[in-house]
């Protein structure tokens, strides 16, 4: 098998604070493969964009990788820190922040924007940048790039903005793409052709796509595989088909219970009961057992057990089988 | 924006005409200037007769409007005390107080935007600390304290510069400098710390709070993780966008540079407008304070304007004019 382009290992981020250590991600493992849309959903709070960004190196302080590893194509990159950091980045991973109306300079104009990136990361001149930008905005569906290129961000609107984001973030050719709420901040319909955008470009050229979002829709629509984190743990990892037809993981099942399907009709939307832990404040045990229907003495005693538990698919004492019916 | 440039234009024009209006109400309403003119040994006719000829019989909106009329061609009359016309005594006085204000200011500019910039950055660093801790003094002593204790320290302690005066100066015609002389030069270093120093703390401690603020903006991350070179992130991406507020703050604070060179140049006795205006309070000279006024409010207002016009030249969000479509 190929080495992943991604790959982390038992990854645990800590945060110190005056009332203890907070973990925001604990022991969490995972692949990505060139051309591998790999989806990470949950609630707010679950640790999905701190995973990305301790992945691509920019954790606020004082949150800290504390054990585990990241690996680029191999390589060890959790460790490396200053230059060695910031030339991996942008050329071989880029990201795409949630809201395209503040991730762009709005002093400088894209052009200007794009053309410092691949200038920093490719052995291009001036003018050759300049073609490659064009043509960066091309590929993302910017219609008249070379007439736009000399506009500034506020000149497009949000969908477009977050085109040249994509555009940005993709234009010294990473191997991985980290897309952190790419579609949140967009309207309904835009949010459909950024997915299709994204997709396309991950296929075309072999990128490696690490999509955060807590919308079950867009993971639907765009991932091959699907990755559910609570409280900072991965609760179920799998082929997206399956996680969403046949989720091992009671939290995953309570997680598609409650999201709307426009063929369903008026059928009435379960919710899981109860909120997710704080950090500061977490259950003893498997941290989804005080909502849990399906929780026994075991899961209030001991923490939830590895993927493996449940053929690398769910960490889950109690695992939901193919033939249960959705109960949560 | 020619419609903008011509709106702020208008707006200048009003606030000049209302300062004028105040500076004129000083001849009526701070005393009667005949009193000041004649002595002691004066008949009613004499009274009359320059009333009269100086024209404050006429009705107050006359008066005004020949007041402005005479103003706008640089015409404030005679100075009482002096008895030359106050045009030429502001013109003769007026390069001391630009020289020393435009000294300041640029020592307040590149002092205040270099330090601010090197403690947002630093910000976790001694030195860093060290400068914001010093830069409470800057902002809490007054001026004149400032200007006597740097005086005490080098001057009388020291010997180094000169404590009062603006040293030679040099006559380039209807301009007098103390740029060419080593004495003029030395003479200004004192005057012109004093004046600047609150100034750059100020505008020191504005520049750190705006770059604090805009290094933790989503674009500065986005630049971070595109791997462009912090040196770029400081000064490309985040100076720029730091200026704004910076030049409108910056710009009222050059102009309060040259309206309260009246302290420091009553400290070190400088020749400039400012000392000149202290002189003619103290004698009740009418004409020079209402001409000083009038300069004053000019200099702010026509900074105010070249300020609003350098928004335009940083930030291309106002020039709406350009705006294609795209939506």
């Amino acid at each position: 098998m190929t080495t992943p382009v991604l790959s982390v290992r038992d990854l645990v981020v800590e945060i110190p604070t005056r009332r203890g250590v907070l973990r925001p991600v604990d022991q969490v493992s995972y692949d990505i493969h060139a051309g591998e849309i790999l989806g990470v959903v949950g609630e707010s709070g679950a640790g999905k964009s701190m995973t990305g960004n301790a992945v691509i190196g920019l954790l606020d302080r004082p949150a800290r990788i504390v054990s585990g590893e990241v690996l680029l194509s191999g390589e060890p990159v959790h460790a490396l820190k200053g230059e060695r950091l910031r030339k991996l980045r942008g050329k071989k991973m880029g990201m795409i922040f949630q809201d395209p109306l503040t991730s762009l300079n709005p002093l400088l104009t894209i052009g200007e924007q794009l053309t410092e990136t691949i200038l920093e990361h490719l052995d291009v001149t001036q003018s050759e940048a300049r073609e490659r930008a064009i043509a960066a905005l091309d590929e993302v569906g910017i219609p008249a790039a070379r007439q736009r290129i000399g506009s500034y961000p506020h000149e497009f609107s949000g969908g477009m903005r977050q085109r040249v984001v994509i555009a940005l973030a993709l234009c010294a050719e990473p191997d991985l793409v980290i897309a952190d709420e790419p579609t949140t901040a967009l309207d309904v319909s835009v949010q459909a052709q950024i997915v299709a955008l994204l997709k396309r470009l991950c296929r075309e050229k072999g990128v490696a796509v690490m999509l955060v979002t807590h919308d079950m829709g867009v993971i639907a629509e765009a991932a091959d595989r699907v990755a559910v984190m609570y409280a900072g743990r991965l609760a179920e990892l799998g082929p997206v088909r399956e996680v969403i037809t046949n989720a091992r993981h009671p939290y995953t099942a309570g997680l598609m219970a409650s999201t709307p399907v426009a063929s369903q009709g008026h059928r009435r939307l379960r919710q899981i009961p109860g909120a997710m832990p704080r950090l500061d404040n977490l259950p003893s045990g498997c941290a989804f057992h005080p909502r849990c229907d399906r929780a026994e003495p075991r899961c209030r005693e001991e923490p939830g057990p590895s993927l493996e538990a449940c053929d690398g698919r769910a960490a889950c004492w109690f695992p939901l089988t193919e033939k249960t019916e959705v109960s949560a | 924006m020619l419609a903008y440039i011509i709106r702020r234009v208008a707006q200048s024009v009003l606030v000049l005409l209302v300062t004028g209006f105040v500076a004129f109400s000083m001849f009526s309403f701070v005393g009667d200037p005949i009193d000041n003119m004649l002595g002691q040994e004066r008949t009613q006719a004499d009274v009359e007769r320059l009333r009269t000829q100086l024209g404050l019989d006429q009705p107050f909106p006359v008066q005004y409007y020949k007041f402005l009329e005479q103003a706008v061609q640089g015409n404030f009359g005679l100075s009482y005390r002096q008895g030359r016309p106050v045009s030429e005594i502001l013109v003769e006085r007026l390069p001391a107080t630009l020289e020393l204000a435009a000294v300041s200011g640029l020592l307040a500019l590149a002092g205040g935007i270099g330090f601010g910039i090197f403690t947002a950055i630093r910000r976790r660093g001694p030195s860093a600390s060290t400068i914001m801790t010093l830069s409470l003094i800057g902002v809490s002593l007054p001026t004149f304290l400032i200007g006597i204790l740097l005086i005490y320290l080098f001057s009388v302690e020291l010997g180094w510069l000169p404590s009062f005066g603006r040293g030679q100066v040099v006559d380039l015609g209807w301009w007098s400098t103390g740029f060419l002389t080593e004495s003029g030069l030395k003479a200004l270093i004192l005057p012109a710390i004093t004046l600047g120093l609150y100034q750059m703390t100020l505008i020191m401690r504005l520049v750190r709070t705006e770059m604090l603020e805009v290094l933790r903006m989503d674009y500065i991350r986005f630049a971070r993780a595109r791997g462009i070179r912090e040196k770029s992130i400081n000064f490309r991406h985040a100076l720029k966008n730091t200026l704004v507020p910076v030049i409108t703050i910056t710009g009222l604070q050059l102009g309060s540079i040259i309206a309260f060179a009246i302290i420091t140049e009553t400290v070190f006795q400088w020749p400039g407008v400012g000392l000149l205006f202290i002189n003619a309070i103290q004698f009740v000279d009418i004409p020079v304070m209402a001409a000083y006024l009038m300069m004053i409010s000019v200099m702010f207002v026509g900074i105010n304007l070249i300020v609003d016009m350098l928004y335009f030249a940083i930030d291309p969000r106002l020039r709406v004019d350009r705006t294609a479509g795209g939506h």
